[in-house]
């Protein structure tokens, strides 16, 4: 294990880069799909709509855990206006996003294991009257015991939620240690050993799950879907269909968000797909709101006991993490999960010894999954408060204790991950200075405060989910005579902006104008392959895929430019659609003649491909690589809140927000990251929760009853960007879409803490939870104060 | 998306023309801004086959005039126009306040006042889809026998959630009914009843055309407060309004005190009387507060905690009745 040491202070880091040149790298460009969005026009899945095309509707469980005896359509059938209807026997083959836990069908084939499961599905004429001939299928259901929270779980291992299980209820368990844990945590100067609970919250995009099934006269299916992994859904449909891959198109229209809420294959996506070959017709199936609720793959709630040891001068000397995650009635990404509570923890701070327990559990619940953040934003939260409170025992800073702890850039994390760049400490810089931090920690009047927390997130995972030696990442790009640029790229935009930066990279290094780029993304057919919008992996490995195709095709334009200008290829700029001599700017030509001339002398059309490789990456152990990513962001955050200490609502009054991006290809979208990231974390610490009842029915499924915060609720928010230059990013570029979440749900409990002496460890921090804890530490004060040896 | 069922839609163009339809189809519902309504219908909550729709009647019922020593306005007024009209936020500044934290403004733009007084009694349990409620069994109010909230109960305690209410009760206002049979007047708070299945005392017929004020209201002290999760876009998890008369020694009397979002009817803090002639000071607002206390008792047909409601509520009291003094 190398020893970590700053490369250089903090104050060395470069300030944000001006744009290389117009429409290009760095540059605010709109984005591309912005005025469609806007006055919309843009066309998401459930605006398409065919001749012909039928509207399928699923029925659900109301059980939360039942073995499905016998399931009838056929009154449903006789209902006037339905065409068709589907049950789980039709498609037994099962699926899953991780090839090693496919544990899902479409529709149930023997159990239902939670409240809201899929059991059967009706394709009607129109919408009322799938819903109508739902309430006529007759569902025969043996119900079983329901398991809804890990201790039940654990409890009833002769309950099995899944019957192939090996394991009793157990989705998966990793124990990992390095170094001894034990004897270092008992040598520490000051210890802090709390229980934290994450409640659970779901990614509630603005646009339900849509997809619509198409089979054209050759028997060729088509599947439009608002999913953020159009890759995996082609292998899926592939494989629960039964249909060669190379008859199955998957196509990602324009997105209404996702968050990881879209990123597993769903019921719509097989039933539209099977009752379109059934039938012959277009099959379109919107999710309701309480669907995508139940679909789910929120963010998993979690137990988390953590003890971190300190020396005295503040080092971390040991960290200690049992974990239990609430997993919910599938696996969906539940394996990494159990992983990166673990595995992302190993930053920005040097561990000296660490060792986690994680163990994910299946209960009969809507099953949890990837949602911005995976995994890690729970256990960041427990270790971040757990810090500052060792950190307090010793009478340290908090934003000093961070600063003590920097792990360094190009070091190897204790569980062996590869930190390249860390722009960590001038994130601390720049929120201690902003926040105006040392003038005012520890001094505001009584019910308000300042809290710090950092954090480090992965710019994609190392390795692809399924094993194969083909690139992550594919990009084609193509040059048109009339000077248009066409981009063929399988990545998925889901609100990030990728498509907008694959336009600013062709500007870079080919010199057209941005608004001149047409990009074609997400389409099995005609694009190459991308993995899909997870992980934070997408403008990092698709950027590099993209500048690498560019590369090539930029020579050959400057080169032809040369020849024809009589100048040198190295004098040739290239920009905003004119290439001209650097040292004789009147000699130009436009982009289009360039294109022109470069094609004439290739003598065959202008295109070029790129690819993302796999590098190899990660610890050299079981479960090394889960974890290990190209590069690594950082973040540190400061809230200020406010508390109205005889009612325990409290207001987050601010925000700032530093992350290490390491190159904001755009300053403008980067911005918007840190804005959505910082506003869903508050999100999360001021009221998000997923409550059951003793059913298992979730509560209010709906954007009334879960709550999320309005404009009005969201503080304000100071997104500051550093940029450390990654030397494996395209353009020194890092992550910038999850990151910056982590640090806000630790930042706003240890201000909490400033502004009253309370240590809340379970979200969400209601107005109920703070009085109780307000009235717990005035009686903590009063036994105080009477008490002599306290006094003392 | 969720569905409506297959609807008859009524279009009168005027209140005789819209009380002639109700009466002839007694299970009508009344569509005015529609912005609880249609939610409902989507729910499965009506098995009602017809609407009344009063689009028509917006001339004849969008109004605030003064008129025979009363503030009345009519039943069709938006609530974003009440939240923000200069002779309601002068006169009538509770009014104003309770208004402008009603749903979120799109929704103001579309609910009316007669809308938000009628607005139907609401639960955790019952505002939920039909497969929702189906898979946790249905309730009292709707397809069902067993209360969720009160273990045993045979009276639905569904909580009257409408922001107007309160304010208008401690405002002493009263509402004009008009039906085929001719028009009356009553107190509003003659207009709710104990029952969450149908908390508004509504004849077959009849519709709500006009609430109004006494002209006094306007020399009142007056304030109203909601508790939420958040800071719009949510029903009350409590609401509440005071209004009170201040003489020249700084003496109250006339209190008056309103607490909602509890069970079917708004509560009208009994036995005020008693403190007429103290001074309205700080330890006045504890009183009130000590009192609405003891008889308000909130249920968990509220996501919010109620002992957290039941906790801050003399607290939220005692602060919108300085609140009101301050005025």
């Amino acid at each position: 294990m190398s020893e970590g040491r700053p490369r250089k202070s903090p104050t060395d880091l470069p300030e944000s880069k001006a744009p290389t040149r117009p429409g290009g790298i760095g540059a605010r460009v709109p984005k591309v799909d912005a005025a469609g969005k806007a006055d919309g026009s843009g066309l998401y899945a459930d605006d398409l709509s065919f001749p012909r095309m039928l509207y399928a509707k699923i029925l659900r469980s109301p059980h939360a855990h039942a073995r499905v005896l016998k399931v009838d359509v056929a009154k449903a059938l006789n209902h006037p206006g339905v065409i068709d209807a589907l049950v789980g026997a039709e498609l037994p083959e099962r699926y899953g996003v991780i090839p090693w836990t496919q544990d899902e069908n479409a529709l149930a084939v023997d159990t239902v294991r939670f409240i809201g499961d899929a059991v059967a599905c009706v394709a009607a004429l129109d919408e009322r009257t799938a819903d109508e001939a739902l309430r006529l299928i007759e569902v025969q259901y043996e119900p079983l015991p329901a398991l809804l929270s890990v201790d039940e779980s654990r409890e009833h291992p002769e309950i099995k939620i899944h019957e192939r299980n090996k394991s009793g209820n157990i989705s998966k368990h990793v124990e990992l240690e390095f170094g001894p844990v034990d004897a270092e945590m008992a040598s520490s100067a000051a210890i802090s050993d709390a229980i934290y609970h994450y409640a659970g919250s779901t990614h509630a995009p603005i646009e339900p799950h849509c997809a619509v099934a198409r089979v054209d006269g050759d028997g060729n299916l088509t599947v439009w879907s608002s999913t953020q992994i159009p890759h995996y859904v082609h292998r899926e449909l592939s494989r629960v269909l039964g249909l060669p891959p190379a008859r199955i198109r998957v196509i990602q229209p324009l997105l209404g968000g996702a968050f990881g809420g879209k990123s597993d294959p769903f019921a719509l996506e097989f039933c539209v797909a099977k009752l379109a070959l059934k039938t012959g017709r277009p099959v379109k199936i919107l999710y309701t709101r309480e669907e995508v609720f139940y679909s789910h793959r929120g963010r998993h709630p979690m137990r988390m006991h953590v003890r971190v040891g300190l020396d005295k001068e503040g080092l971390i000397r040991a960290v200690d993490n049992k974990i239990d995650i609430d997993g919910g009635a599938y696996s969906s990404f539940g394996l990494v999960t159990a992983y990166y509570a673990g595995q992302l923890l190993t930053g920005p701070y040097r561990f000296g010894t660490y060792r986690f327990d994680s163990t994910r559990w299946f209960t009969n619940k809507p099953p949890c999954g990837p949602k911005r953040g995976h995994g890690s934003v729970q256990p960041r939260f427990a270790f971040e408060c757990a810090l500052d409170e060792a950190a307090e025992k010793l009478g340290i800073d908090p934003v000093e204790v961070r600063r003590r702890n920097f792990i360094g850039e190009e070091v190897l994390t204790i569980n062996g991950q590869r930190i390249g760049s860390n722009g960590f400490l001038k994130c601390l810089e720049l929120v201690e200075e902003a926040s105006d931090w040392r003038a005012r920690h520890g001094k505001l009047p009584a019910g308000r405060g300042l809290g710090v927390a950092g954090s480090m997130y992965i710019s994609g995972t190392a390795y692809p989910i399924y094993p194969n030696e083909m690139p992550q990442s594919g990009v084609l790009v193509k040059l048109d005579r009339s000077g248009r640029v066409a981009v063929y790229s399988g990545a998925s935009d889901i609100g990030q902006g990728v498509n907008t930066l694959l336009a600013q990279i062709c500007a870079e290094e080919l010199g057209c104008d941005p608004r001149d780029v047409t990009v074609v993304a997400a389409d099995t057919d005609l694009t190459p392959v991308d993995l899909g919008a997870y992980s934070s992996r997408v403008t990092f490995m698709c950027g590099l895929a993209a500048k690498e195709a560019c590369e090539a095709l930029g020579k050959k334009l400057r080169e032809a430019a040369a020849s024809k200008l009589a100048v040198l290829p190295g004098d040739v700029r290239a920009e905003l659609g004119t290439l001209s001599s650097s040292s004789e700017p009147h000699k130009n030509i436009s982009f289009a003649e360039a294109c022109r001339l470069a094609e004439a002398a290739a003598g065959v059309p202008l295109a070029a491909t790129g690819g993302y490789r796999t590098k190899k990456l990660g610890g050299d152990y079981r479960g090394g690589t889960i974890g290990a990513s190209p590069a690594y962001s950082f973040t540190a955050h400061v809230a200020e809140v406010e508390v109205d200490e005889e009612t325990g609502i409290w207001k987050v009054t601010k925000i700032w927000a530093a992350h290490d991006c390491g190159r904001a290809l755009n300053p403008t979208l980067v911005e918007g990251q840190i804005e959505g990231s910082v506003y869903m974390g508050a999100a999360e610490a001021q009221m998000e929760d997923m409550v059951y009842d003793r059913r298992g029915l979730l509560y209010g499924p709906s954007l009334l009853d879960y709550p999320i915060p309005t404009s009005l609720d969201t503080p304000l928010i100071d997104a500051l960007m550093v940029e450390s230059n990654e030397p494996g990013g395209p353009y020194g570029a890092k992550e910038a879409g999850e990151g910056p979440l982590h640090a806000a749900i630790p930042a706003i409990a240890n201000a909490i803490h400033d502004a009253c002496g309370i240590r809340l460890r379970e979200l969400p921090f209601t107005p109920a939870r703070v009085l109780a804890a307000l009235q717990a530490r005035d009686q903590r004060n009063q036994i105080a104060a009477v008490s002599p040896q306290r006094t003392a | 998306m969720l569905t409506l069922p297959g609807l008859s839609i009524h279009r009168p163009t005027s209140v005789d023309e819209a009380v002639a339809a109700l009466a002839a189809h007694p299970d009508a519902r009344v569509l005015a801004g529609g912005t609880d309504l249609v939610p409902n219908l989507k729910y499965g909550m009506y098995e009602t086959q017809h609407l009344v729709a009063l689009r028509g009647l917006s001339r004849e019922l969008r109004y605030v005039r003064e008129e025979a020593g009363e503030l009345r306005i009519g039943a069709l007024t938006t609530i974003d126009f009440l939240a923000r009209d200069p002779l309601i936020v002068e006169k009538l500044p509770a009014l104003a306040e309770a208004c402008g934290q009603i749903a979120g403004p799109q929704l103001r733009r579309m609910g009316t006042l007669g809308g938000n007084l009628c607005l139907d009694t609401r639960c955790v349990y019952i505002n939920q889809t039909h497969f929702w409620r189906s898979a946790l069994g249905f309730c009292l109010k709707k397809d069902g026998t067993a209360c969720h909230v009160v273990a045993g109960g045979k009276r639905c305690v569904a909580a009257a959630s409408n922001d107007s209410a309160p304010v208008l009760l401690a405002l002493n206002a009263s509402v004009k009914l008009v039906s085929p049979r001719g028009e009356r007047v009553i107190p509003l708070e003659k207009l709710y009843l104990a029952d969450g299945v149908r908390n508004i005392a509504l004849e077959p017929g009849e519709l709500l055309v006009e609430a109004r004020v006494p002209a006094v209201a306007a020399q009142l002290k007056q304030a109203f407060h909601k508790l939420r999760t958040r800071a719009a876009v949510d029903f009350p998890a409590l609401n509440l309004a005071v209004s009170f008369k201040l003489d020249e020694q700084g003496r109250a009397s006339a209190l008056r005190l309103a607490v909602s979002a509890l069970a079917a009817r708004p509560l009208l803090v009994r036995g005020l009387d008693e403190l007429s002639g103290r001074p309205a000071d700080e330890s006045l607002g504890q009183e009130l507060g000590r009192r609405a206390q003891a008889q308000a008792r909130p249920l968990t047909n509220i996501a919010v905690d109620p002992d957290y409601r039941r906790q801050v509520l003399p607290v939220l009291v005692r602060r919108t009745f300085l609140r009101a003094l301050r005025r």
